[in-house]
């Protein structure tokens, strides 16, 4: 696969009470073409993921919704939903159209609406993401599924509350130069400790925000990008996705996210590439224990290990496997249905050489987009021209 | 709450739990499948399921939804049985650890009826 990344862009993530989603994803897809340097009106496909727009906002059937506020009524439009994965699966399909020859010019963007809607019903709204009867019913949330994954894998490998939030530290300060993030200050690993549980061993900073915020991005064929001089230094070269069971409880590990690790394999293999091969990733860090499970399931570290990836800074801009440069969701936000495709514009700066914490020669990328609490998940490659792979 | 899973909370309270084990490849799983999970089989029939599992992990609620609004916090333990199976449910007792015996049954709040794991 090779499928052009030609323009990339993502709104100020954080709150917008005087917004809404219409207009954060015309501002998001506005945005990316203007990156792109092309019209509207050359777009063939249009790809929107959101999750609960429903709920939030008494709003669904965004894809044309993105359509009609782009003046392209006419072009074919769907909504992808797969949680929060749900804009993962938009670049999915996005590039997938392109490649098949489905379209040349396919916009991809993602929004999700949180801040308007109360704690109470917007953990409810989240929870969809979970199985409604066996868990919702008896008061689980989804922040407590992680719990259950977190205490199950410190548990089995003697990991401490102290290193799963050297993952939050790593991340705040990496959100620190980033212009769109939430949260762009630091913090210790005592203010994670101390910080109000949400449901231990899940505390507040161990979580991603409530955000609001929009992402697009313009993929195009190679020939189209030739044709019309575009600068497109990033590609898609690899795609993989998967899915698990729908509830915690019948998983045969409960700490190990398969679906990640089916989905990893994929697209590694779909791009020709090697985990030892990435030297950026974007990875779903919707809780502490996300990013630890996620650097294993990309195959960056052996289950176990993935813990003190961030303690022994492997994982630091300047280690041997920098994670998350963006700030990831924890620093910066996570408006679910935008978090898959928020990822490849993270990327594509890093590729272009122009990201805020920019990786030295940052070739080979990875994007890893999660539903629920693992049940699906996307993977996707990115690659620089000239870099090896991406047959 | 669907019908199937009120089906299965009153045959919880009756004494009479179930789960569901497979003629083809003995995998067990939970109602209200027709598939088996692990091979695709049609062939799954109702087990009688034991009526104490084992803590796998848990955690207590702080922020919760709005059914529960009121009630935290309350503590929610996945648990194993000796059967192949796990369920979820609200811990009733004065404290939890891994590894722990609890016993399966049902609350009920204003909102409806849920399982609980009742320490042993
Ligand atoms: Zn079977």
């Amino acid at each position: 696969m090779r499928v052009n990344v030609a323009g990339a862009y993502s709104t100020k993530f954080g709150k917008h009470p005087e917004s809404s989603a219409r207009e954060l994803l015309t501002d998001a897809c506005l945005g990316a073409l203007e990156d792109a340097d092309v019209s509207p009106v050359e777009i063939d496909g249009i790809h929107v993921g959101n999750f609960m727009g429903e709920l939030t906002d008494d709003q669904g059937h965004m894809g044309v919704m993105t359509a009609d506020y782009l003046g392209t009524t006419g072009v074919p439009a769907t909504r992808s939903e797969s949680a929060c994965a749900s804009s993962g699966w938009a670049v999915r399909e996005a590039a997938q159209a392109v490649e098949s020859g489905t379209a040349d010019v396919a916009l991809v963007a993602g929004v999700e609406m949180m801040h308007a809607t109360g704690i109470e019903r917007l953990t409810d709204a989240l929870a969809n993401a979970a199985d409604n009867e066996y868990e919702n019913s008896c008061g689980l949330t989804f922040p407590g599924i992680f719990a259950l994954i977190a205490r199950d894998y410190m548990d089995e490998f003697g990991v401490t509350r102290e290193e799963l939030a050297e993952v939050t530290v790593k991340n705040r300060a990496n959100g620190v130069d980033n212009p769109i993030a939430q949260y762009q200050e630091g913090v210790t690993v005592d203010d994670v400790l101390e910080a109000r549980p949400i449901a231990p061993p899940v505390g507040m900073l161990d979580s991603c925000p409530i955000t609001d915020g929009a992402s697009a991005v313009l993929l195009v064929s190679p020939e189209y990008a030739d044709e019309n001089g575009l600068d497109a230094p990033a590609s898609v070269v690899g795609s993989g996705a998967s899915s698990a069971s729908l509830a915690l409880q019948d998983r045969d590990v409960l700490s190990r996210t398969r679906a990640a690790e089916r989905a990893a394999e994929r697209a590694y293999e779909h791009a020709g590439v090697a985990p030892e091969d990435v030297d950026v990733a974007e990875v779903h860090d919707c809780f502490t224990i996300a990013e630890i499970l996620a650097v294993e399931s990309l195959g960056f570290f052996e289950r176990g290990e993935g813990a003190y990836a961030a303690v022994e800074g492997e994982t630091a801009p300047d280690g041997r496997i920098p994670v998350n440069t963006s700030g990831g969701l924890i620093a910066k936000g996570h408006p679910v249905g935008a978090t898959g495709v928020a990822q490849v514009v993270e990327l594509a700066k890093q590729i272009e050489g122009e990201h805020p914490t920019q990786v030295e020669g940052a070739e080979t990328a990875v994007a890893h987009n999660v539903g629920g609490s693992g049940a699906s998940t996307t993977v996707h490659v990115l690659q620089a021209e000239g870099a090896g792979g991406g047959s | 709450m669907p019908s199937w899973f009120n089906e299965l909370l009153d045959a919880v309270e009756a004494g009479d739990a179930f789960y569901l084990s497979c003629a083809d490849c003995g995998a067990s799983s939970l109602p209200p499948r027709d598939v088996c999970p692990e091979c695709g089989s049609l062939e799954l029939s109702e087990q009688e399921l034991s009526t104490t599992a084992t803590v796998e992990t848990y955690t207590p609620i702080h922020v919760t939804i709005p059914a529960f609004s009121g009630e935290t916090p309350y503590t929610v333990v996945v648990a194993g049985f000796d059967e192949g199976v796990r369920l979820t449910g609200q811990f009733v007792g004065d404290e939890v650890e891994m590894g722990d015996e609890v016993r399966l049954g049902v609350g009920e709040h204003d909102e409806g009826r849920y399982l609980t794991f009742e320490a042993v």
